[in-house]
């Protein structure tokens, strides 16, 4: 197993804190390429912005297992500059607007700060109050004189935490993912041929992915994601019949997907190396959304493809909360069937 | 004039909500005791500091009041882990979700980080569906397991916004209490320009408590001190996105002197004459009815006490982003301590209401 402790959930706060919005993921590769050089045998950035890593085993009878994790953000875009420091901003990616108001903002390569207010209560009409505040009446505010320009992205300025068995943090999806992907090729097994894609623009429609596993031509991939965990109370008391994950129990180990059926005996292996190695582990309960396993497996001839998450709640707002163990499973998990991978797993027979 | 922004940057980075005011008014009194001759807290919590007069003794008093509590939430119920909230003070529910917040635990004595969690449509009523969630309808998630949290936390404890004071472009500064810290500020400024400026009244510099619930701290300092004149200092509208009307103001560009109901318009006329000598940009604040500040408590005092407002523009009132002009501050700041040092012995007698 690979050690876990300081040194990766330091590696996460780095990822978590900067900001990679989908299109501009400039900050996050800056720090993938810099771990990953003294373990590649090859690296290479695409035309859309991924990072594609080779890292080679050895002997024969080698599998190409390609893994992917996202490493792009929901975030905003500025569009439109209304003078004194106001800016006009777009979402990218899925945002509920209602998460904006009153949240500080980092803009640009410089990261200036600035907040996205409101009108103030005390001055509303009726039950404005109770209205929703369409984004398209918010401002990123870099206070009178500030400057941004056109075209800048925007994130959120959440401080990755830690708190008691978890972590409190912005885009932990896909953060997550990227470090525990840095891991694994940091300690890959010689059976396989390791392609490690740290795909761009997941997050408006998996494009990275589909090109970077067109590039690897892989005997199977698996997309490493973080999946939301609603494993909240219902308003009534009744049970809770739709969480998705719960945190605490593992990784979510996907069978199906709005974009995907999963490879089955992708699925069967994984769950039979996590029995085997007493890892605990989740099925993700079947239903909409989806991973970059949704291109990977419509890619070429068809590539086997499944994809493993880790639970956190409160996706694409500005603080999202994981736990530390769910993750040392996972990439625990992802470590021991690596290891196990063989050219009869996906044998056509 | 020393910088005051380290200052008021530690003023917003604790808590202090109405009724338990203790974190700020140790600031606080950290903070004057070198400025003023004597300081102490007042039966329900607020600071009185006295800045003793040059004049022969019985001195007239007059009284600088800036509220230090900041609105919150607490918690009213706990639900597997999770915390459900009621409001202290005039929230508005629309910045809660998402909101990183800190839990005061009374039962453990910590102060736990949490976020303001907002659940899916379908775990709602259908009336609250996608639209804004009130504040039953939030939970706070403090991401420790249900039985720790019931060992930490109680039915009652504070929860107050946690992020961190946010340096803006010119000279703004953003934050989660700007409203009424700004205000301390300002006062302190105020007091920091008296050491070198004789002034013949004696000056109680008061920090209340409870103004945004009830005004108790507004109140029982009027009462106590029982001043001949009050000063409130206390934060107005700024212009900003959403807000343009007649009750907005430019942030940056001035302090704004009051009038209306709540105010002496004889104290009025005084502060913008010295606010024009001495070339203070001001604006013009009409409030037709209720203030909405201290000074609504103040004037009622005892016998009626002579009231003026003095403020400045905070955008995003009431959110955790309020930003304010440090210029404005210090204009403030100014204004008062030339106020003070410009009243005469017998300045309670050429109060006139009528010219």
């Amino acid at each position: 197993m690979p050690t876990f402790g300081t040194p990766q959930l330091k590696l996460l706060e780095r990822l978590c804190n900067v900001i990679a919005v989908s299109g501009d993921e400039s900050e996050v590769r800056k720090i993938v390429l810099e771990e990953v050089k003294p373990y590649a045998d090859d690296v290479k950035v695409d035309a859309l912005g991924s990072v594609l890593v080779t890292k080679a085993g050895r002997g024969r009878k080698r599998t190409r297992v390609m893994l992917d994790a996202h490493m792009d953000e929901v975030g905003f875009i500025i569009v439109d500059d209304e003078g004194e420091g106001l800016y006009r901003f777009e979402a990218v990616g899925g945002i509920d607007a209602r998460h904006l108001v009153g949240k500080q903002v980092f803009v640009g390569r410089e990261r200036t700060p600035a907040v996205i207010g409101a009108k103030p209560i005390h001055l509303m009409d009726g039950d404005e109050y109770t209205r929703k505040v369409p984004l398209d009446s918010l401002r990123i505010d870099l206070g009178p004189g500030g400057k941004a320009k056109v075209g800048d992205r925007a994130g959120f300025a959440t401080k990755f935490r830690r708190v008691g068995p978890s972590i409190l943090a912005k885009s932990i999806d896909d953060r997550i993912g990227i470090a525990t992907l840095i891991e694994l090729l940091k300690h890959a097994p010689p059976n396989i041929d390791l392609c490690a894609a740290f795909s761009v623009q997941e997050e408006i429609g998996l494009r990275g992915a589909k090109v970077a596993a067109q590039y690897f031509n892989p005997d199977l991939a698996i997309a490493i994601d973080s999946t939301p965990a609603n494993d909240l109370p219902m308003h009534d008391g009744s049970e809770n019949i739709s969480y998705n994950t719960k945190l605490g129990l593992g990784p979510a180990i996907y069978v199906a997907d709005g974009s995907t059926l999963h490879d089955p005996r992708l699925v069967r292996f994984l769950r039979e190396i996590a029995e085997a190695e007493k890892i605990p582990y989740q099925i993700r309960q079947p239903g909409g959304g989806g991973t970059d396993s949704g291109a990977i497996q419509r890619s070429l001839a068809g590539i086997p493809t499944v994809s493993v998450s880790v639970p956190h709640r409160y996706t694409h707002s500005p603080v999202s909360l994981a736990r530390v163990d769910d993750w040392k499973h996972t990439l625990n998990l992802l470590h021991a069937a690596l290891g196990c991978i063989t050219p009869e797993l996906i044998a056509v027979r | 004039m020393t910088d005051i922004l380290p200052f008021l940057k530690s003023l917003i980075s604790v808590s202090g909500l109405s009724g338990y005011e203790r974190p700020v008014a140790s600031l606080v009194t950290e903070k004057w005791r070198p400025l003023v001759d004597e300081i102490r807290l007042s039966r329900v919590g607020s600071v009185h500091g006295l800045k003793r007069g040059t004049g022969k003794s019985p001195r007239p008093s007059l009284m600088i009041a800036t509220h230090m509590d900041a609105i919150g939430m607490r918690v009213s119920k706990i639900v597997d882990g999770f915390l459900h909230m009621t409001n202290v003070g005039g929230i508005d529910v629309r910045v809660l979700p998402g909101a990183e917040v800190t839990v005061h635990a009374s039962r453990s004595g910590e102060e736990l980080p949490g976020v303001i969690a907002m659940r899916p449509a379908r775990f709602l009523p259908e009336s609250v569906g996608d639209r804004v969630h009130t504040i039953e309808h939030l939970l706070v998630d403090t991401g420790l397991l249900p039985r720790e949290v019931l060992k930490k936390v109680c039915v009652g404890d504070l929860v107050s916004f946690a992020n961190e004071p946010l340096e803006l472009a010119g000279d703004v500064i953003s934050g989660h209490t700007v409203d009424n810290r700004a205000s301390i500020a300002a006062l302190t400024i105020c007091l920091e320009e008296l050491q070198n400026k004789p002034h013949v009244w004696d000056l109680w510099a008061a920090t209340t408590v409870q103004e945004e619930t009830s005004f108790l701290g507004a109140y029982s300092s009027a009462f106590e001190l029982r001043p001949h004149i009050a000063i409130v200092v206390d934060g107005t509208f700024a212009k900003g996105p959403g807000a343009g009307g007649w009750q907005t103001f430019t942030l940056g560009k001035g302090v704004g002197l009051c009038i209306g109901p709540n105010m002496h318009p004889f104290l009025h006329r005084k502060l913008k004459e010295l606010a024009e000598r001495l070339e203070i940009p001001w604006f013009l604040d009409v409030t037709p009815l209720d203030s909405g500040t201290d000074a609504f408590a103040i004037q009622v005092t005892a016998e009626g006490i002579p009231t003026a407002l003095v403020e400045f523009p905070i955008r995003y009132m009431h959110t955790p982003v309020e930003a304010v002009s440090l210029k404005d501050i210090q204009r403030a700041g100014r204004l008062l301590a030339e106020f003070v040092a410009s009243l005469e012995a017998d300045f309670v007698d050429t109060i006139v209401w009528d010219d």
